[in-house]
């Protein structure tokens, strides 16, 4: 890998990790109402799939969608905005942490809501023939939910080409992974006729070069594909979780391999630091703007529910 | 010539959108030939239009999520439910996501997608297989519901309900596939107001003051005209009946304008009692106009009950005829 990939990669990653803990931060303060799910420690998932897209491609995400969010668009002010619910947030404020929007970038509160959803901008995408693929990515959480089970069976069916990209935490909020899926996940694939395969590395250029090999399937075939990505939150489930669920043992563990601490290892000092602070100062820059911008004009509060 | 029925007209609309517009996509359970779907609407659609109709598996859900997606990304999908009762499965998806899109990325997106639902009773299909489940969905902002009578155009109204770029709940009333539809009455003049969602506004006082105003959608309009009609010829009470097809969002000014002028309303829908639609139209009408009226309006529903299978349950649990025109009376006699 180039160095200049790796430090292009390396700056996605912190970037989102750096934002997430400044979120966190603002919550302590009290700067931001509501809730937030941070995808600290799964910066390499996010980063590793969306580097395998095309930017005419189409990405749906879940309530932790900040990481997609970002290795998608790189839009920082407006996402920051949208959390600090001001208007120039990407959604207005409307939406908030869980419900975002770009071009082509879906998210929703619902869990598995958006895998069902992307599975049928896939098939438009492929009626229309766009070339494109559609991305969803979904948790280890969503295979609880039947909706899922509905729209990956349409999805072999009818040949929609989509990727589901399952990012699997270990985590459904508190509940482990061992107490909430029979079986396994690549088996249910398997029982749909599903191609699918298990990253199970720290290594964002592992998970690129599997992301590539799954979107070129996806793409090439016209068909579904599910990659898990095993992958681990550092933070709690939303920012009123004291992972009083685990032990910091098995937290600590699991931080031994962030994948952020992989990659940085292995990058020059000097260079590091220079992505460091640029990050940072994008962040502070996209609070200072926030801070500074309205909330929606309350009389445009209702533009928007019905289309014309 | 076979009459004109709500089924046909149906039907008619939905293959001129698909003639007109390869946009347009039908997806539903057992819709293609030669089965053409449980209630025959599609019959020949999927011979006439290869490609275009899809039979999806038993997944209400998963249909209604897949075709939200379809609709935000360019295409017109229109799913139709077996029976308007399953729409309970898709309740998620119609609530949480396709109601949603619009709104909560700040008008960025559309979702043109259309369900229809066949809707109602009095056909002996039970408790899961009879209700009127529009009343679920009728308080969710951004969700349009329409249901066609027989004096509305229901070709048109599919039509407008295909080309709205909103999510659209389309009801029909499963008694009405069968029924004539006619835009002419020897009993009623008949009137339409604004497209694309009219109500038919029906009058049978011939120029005079009409005595009451009654209000009602889908279904339950025929069963209304002929209360009415009977309480005409034996009572000489006259009346307005106004059967919007846009249920929700509900434009009350038609309402308030007829009950200015009658003093006296009468709500009726199939639907059990509570919570229901029958009793927000009263309450818009008693907040705005309730100085207007006369005598207190009075709702006729269903009974809080579940739908029996057996007829003379079914017949007990359901308002008839002869409900109307008890309601004509405790109105009039105030």
């Amino acid at each position: 890998m180039a160095t200049c990939a790796k430090l292009d990669i390396y700056e996605q990653m912190y970037l989102i990790r750096a934002f997430e803990e400044r979120i966190a931060e603002l919550f302590t303060r009290g700067e931001l109402f509501g809730t937030t799910h941070p995808c600290i420690g799964q910066e390499a998932t996010a980063v590793g799939v969306v580097t395998a897209l095309e930017p005419t491609d189409v990405v749906t995400s879940t309530h932790r969608g900040h990481g997609h969010f970002l290795a998608w668009t790189g839009d920082v002010k407006g996402l920051m905005a949208e959390i600090m619910g001001r208007a120039t947030g990407v959604c207005a404020g409307r939406g908030g942490s869980q419900h975002l929007y770009a071009e082509n970038f879906y998210t929703n509160g619902i869990t598995g809501g958006m895998g069902a959803v992307g599975t049928g901008m896939a098939l438009a995408e492929k009626q229309q023939e766009s070339g494109n693929i559609v991305c969803s990515f979904i948790g280890d959480g969503a295979l609880a939910q039947g909706i899922l089970h509905e729209a990956m069976n349409m999805a072999s069916l009818w040949n929609a080409p989509i990727l589901y990209a399952l990012e699997n935490n270990l985590y459904a909020m508190s509940t482990h992974v061992r107490d909430t899926l029979a079986g396994g996940i690549v088996p249910r694939a398997d029982a749909l006729g599903i191609e699918s395969a298990t990253v199970e590395s720290e290594d964002v250029f592992e998970i690129i070069e599997a992301s590539e090999k799954a979107v070129e399937y996806v793409r090439e075939n016209c068909r579904p594909y599910l990659l898990e990505l095993r992958t681990y939150r550092f933070c709690g489930h939303s920012i009123n979780d004291e992972r009083a669920y685990r032990t910091r043992e098995e937290e600590d563990e699991w931080r031994k391999r962030d994948p952020l601490a992989l990659l940085a290892g292995a990058l020059d000092g000097a260079d590091r630091r220079e992505i460091e602070g640029r990050c940072q100062a994008r962040i502070e820059r996209a609070i200072a703007a926030a801070r500074k911008a309205p909330v929606q004009d309350l009389g445009d509060i209702g533009k928007g529910l019905w289309k014309s | 010539m076979e009459k004109l029925t709500v089924g046909r007209a149906i039907a008619a609309g939905l293959r001129k959108k698909l003639a007109d517009d390869p946009t347009v996509y039908l997806l539903g359970e057992d819709i293609c030939d030669p089965y053409g779907g449980a209630f025959r609407i599609t019959r020949g659609l999927s011979s006439e239009f290869p490609g275009r109709l899809i039979n999806v598996p038993i997944s209400e859900a998963g249909t209604v999520a897949v075709t939200t997606g379809m609709a935000l990304r360019g295409l017109r999908p229109v799913v139709e439910m077996m029976f308007g009762d399953f729409i309970a499965l898709a309740a998620d998806q119609l609530i949480n996501h396709a109601a949603k899109f619009s709104w909560m990325y700040n008008g960025a997106v559309s979702v043109p997608l259309v369900v229809r639902a066949p809707m109602g009773g009095r056909r002996g299909y039970g408790p899961t297989h009879s209700q009127s489940l529009e009343r679920m969905l009728l308080s969710t902002p951004g969700l349009r519901i329409v249901a066609p009578t027989p004096r509305h155009d229901a070709a048109a109204l599919i039509g407008a309900a295909i080309d709205d770029p909103n999510p659209v709940v389309f009801i029909e009333g499963k008694l009405l596939y069968a029924a004539e539809q006619a835009t002419v009455s020897e009993h009623y003049d008949i009137a339409h107001t604004h497209p694309p969602y009219p109500a038919a506004v029906l009058n049978n006082a011939a120029g005079e003051q009409p005595n009451v105003t009654v209000v009602t959608y889908g279904p339950m309009l025929p069963i209304v005209e002929e209360a009415m009609t009977a309480t005409f010829n034996e009572d000489e009470v006259a009346c307005e009946i106004l059967a919007p097809s846009e249920i929700a969002p509900l434009d009350t000014a038609l309402i308030g304008e007829s009950v200015a002028r009658t003093g006296r309303l009468i709500v009726a829908e199939e639907g059990p009692r509570s919570w229901g639609w029958a009793a927000e139209v009263v309450a818009r009408v008693v907040e705005r106009w309730g100085d207007r009226l006369v005598a207190r309006p009075v709702r006729v529903t269903g009974r809080d009950l579940p739908l029996p299978t057996a007829r003379p349950l079914e017949d007990h649990v359901l308002p008839g005829v002869e409900t109307v025109r008890g309601a004509v009376e405790k109105v009039m006699l105030q």
